[in-house]
């Protein structure tokens, strides 16, 4: 049998590319220029001329004091932006010291239980000139409410701060599976976030549309793309639903994918995403600000491709996959570090990953022009393929009713899982290689140093929180969680009483729990 | 021959569960009865499904660097109930340094990024107990 030429994610591919295969192809309508509609070249008419991306190093472990230290390292060596990784009670809604939270205190990112905490997190870096993402979905209402506070009592004014939150539940659903409350009302958390940015916040992304972990999942880089997406519809749906204009909220709506290792397919991802958004908005939602067409988008590279075997070679797997998301337009990059698949980066690690991305934007000449592959044979073909088999997901998912409802059928779930199972066969047959891994595999062990967790976090974490709950006026904390409630039960939006609650030093597990004790939990039916 | 009952299960906080529905799918195809325990499971929940079902073998999916409050746990609970002699393996992100901290308490495998589905496999018909055949 001859031997298949597919890409990682199960592709065919061409011997040659010539212009017979484009045929139906054109630059006019298909392509355009950089900075006009449909954007498959680029948002920006410059690209990187005029401003390269943001060096934005996803970062957080332990105590919000030792990550303070983490930010001023990363800030001190050339990073552009912050980007806060929480740890799993955070994400989930539990304060340090609920059972559940036993052994995760600090572990995947840093613990923030409180608004003192966050004082912490960002003692003596100004909110008014840095951008911040924070990577937080089921209780981001709550830390976003807790930034503003600390923004406030620095001097920042709310109407020029700027910053992301994921706040995307639907790819948890699908994917990473950090969900609290079931589909409807969390979708109703996210418009309420919409509202209130659109009218106090009004350059805050307010949502970050999430393929990245869809792709870990195990995921094509088709299916990343058109779950996103879709995903991404579906929420502009429920704004619309909920009585928002599209162009005063989809121009805060920014999206984030992963950069995983073929390198020309997920070159084409990038570019078909900008054209079908763009599509999207304006024939489905009839937007007419740009704003609304230009899909703005952050990158990460593959954690799931780190290998722990031979850690070093992950160095060069990381570079490759951040050309690709530079040659695909990225507005902002995180690149990972060597000794993920081990542990949290250490500093150095993490200093090396940033100075990858260093590397590609001043010496590798790549920036010098926008979209240098645009109008290769085999680019654009790939590109045309992609927008097609995404558009068919979105006829699939909308004969289901959408997004929501796909989910509930197990969709987007079961695609994944069937990917992801046929990727780890082929590895196991050989026909994908994995350099140390299944091929060039050797004996001996590297030892690279990883950065340990211990358990100091969480006993100071648990203590701290003592002494809040001591010290602060518990009234005014009853009060303010009493009005949650009663916003969550009736149509007033939550975020207004999500920052008194925030001002008088409620906790996150408490604002959460308030909203579980309305809306109730989510327990997915485990789909293998 | 009797098939090898095993309960994978995602203990702790973390969502992230490629790696455990790769490995139940793979010990599925290869003869063995799996039964998958869904998210966020307590050392107490998964005990108890192991009794419920019957298992040979216990999996512990962990990403989070919880596993050396949960391993410990589970093994507590595991004598407890005089099941002993269930196989207990662990997969996920595991620094070295625990590794012998984890064999030490009774987890006889460990299986790290890059294991392939057929090492644990093989690990599981190499080292799960004996079954007596009860007609």
């Amino acid at each position: 049998m001859a031997k298949a030429f597919t890409t990682m994610s199960g592709r065919t591919i061409e011997r040659i590319y010539t212009e017979e295969l484009l045929d139906g192809w054109d630059p006019r309508t298909d392509l355009g220029t950089a900075g006009e509609f449909p954007y498959t070249r680029g948002i920006h008419p410059t690209g990187y001329r005029g401003k390269i991306w943001t060096m934005r190093q996803f970062s957080g472990f332990g105590t919000p004091e030792e990550t303070n230290e983490r930010y001023r390292h990363l800030m001190a060596a050339g990073g552009t932006g912050l980007s806060v990784a929480f740890d799993l009670p955070t994400l989930m809604g539990r304060d340090p010291d609920h059972e559940l939270a036993l052994g995760e205190v600090g572990k995947c990112g840093v613990s923030i239980a409180s608004l003192a905490d966050m004082e912490t997190l960002f003692q003596g870096i100004s909110l008014k000139d840095i951008t911040t993402s924070m990577t937080i979905n089921s209780p981001a209402p709550m830390l976003l409410a807790m930034y503003l506070v600390v923004a406030e009592q620095q001097g920042a004014d709310w109407k020029t701060i700027s910053g992301t939150i994921q706040n995307d539940i639907l790819k948890e659903f699908i994917a990473q599976k950090e969900y609290i409350y079931p589909p409807r009302p969390s979708m109703r958390l996210i418009t309420d976030v919409f509202s209130f940015c659109a009218k106090h916040v009004p350059k805050w992304n307010t949502i970050s549309v999430s393929g990245y972990h869809i792709r870990e999942a195990g995921a094509t880089a088709v299916q990343e793309l058109a779950f996103t997406l879709r995903d991404g519809i579906e929420y502009v749906q429920y704004g619309v639903d909920a009585g928002l204009a599209v162009d005063d909220f989809v121009p805060r709506i920014s999206f984030f994918f992963n950069a995983h290792s073929d390198f020309f397919e997920e070159l084409a991802k990038y570019r078909a995403a900008r054209k079908v958004w763009a599509t999207t908005m304006r024939d489905r939602f009839g937007a007419k600000d740009e704003r609304s067409l230009k899909l703005r988008f952050h990158t990460q590279t593959a954690g799931v491709s780190l290998t722990a075997q031979q850690p070093y070679n992950n160095v060069v797997r990381t570079a490759l996959q951040a050309l690709s998301a530079v040659l695909g337009g990225t507005q902002s990059l995180h690149t990972n570090s060597l000794d993920e698949a081990l542990a949290l980066p250490t500093a150095e690690a993490a200093t090396l990953a940033l100075r990858t991305q260093q590397v590609i934007a001043s010496e590798s000449g790549v920036t010098n022009t926008v979209d240098p592959l645009g109008g290769s044979y085999f680019l654009e073909r790939l590109t045309l393929d992609m927008e097609r088999e995404t558009r068919a997901y979105f006829d699939t998912i909308d004969q289901m009713g959408g997004m929501v409802e796909a989910i509930e059928n197990g969709f987007p779930q079961r695609e994944i899982a069937d990917s992801a199972y046929r990727f780890q066969q082929a590895v196991e047959r050989r026909e994908k290689i994995i350099v140390g891994v299944n091929d060039y595999v050797v004996d001996e062990k590297t030892s690279v140093p990883i950065l340990y967790i211990d358990e100091a976090a969480a006993a100071r974490q648990i203590e701290r929180l003592k002494v809040l709950r001591r010290d602060r006026n518990n009234a005014r904390v009853r009060q303010a969680l009493d009005d949650l409630k009663r916003a969550a039960e009736g149509r007033e939006n939550t975020m207004v009483p999500l920052v008194e609650a925030t001002r008088a030093y409620a906790t996150v597990g408490e604002m959460c729990d308030a909203l579980r004790e309305v809306w109730g939990e989510y327990e997915e039916r485990p789909i293998i | 021959m009797a098939k090898i009952r095993v309960v994978i299960a995602k203990p702790g906080l973390d969502g992230h569960d490629r790696g455990a529905k790769v490995i139940a799918r793979a010990l599925r195809d290869a003869g063995m009865e799996v039964i998958y325990t869904g998210l966020r499971q307590t050392p107490q929940q998964i005990v108890s499904a192991a009794v419920q079902e019957d298992a040979d073998v216990i999996g512990l999916s962990i990403l989070s660097g919880a596993h050396n409050h949960i391993c410990p746990e589970v093994m507590r609970l595991l004598t407890e109930k005089g099941l002993d002699d269930v196989l207990v393996v662990v997969g996920g992100i595991i620094p070295d340094v625990d590794v012998p901290k984890l064999n030490d308490i009774g987890v006889r495998g460990v299986f790290r990024p890059g294991t392939s589905m057929q090492e644990i496999i093989d690990f599981i018909n190499g080292n799960v107990r004996e079954r007596t055949e009860v007609i």
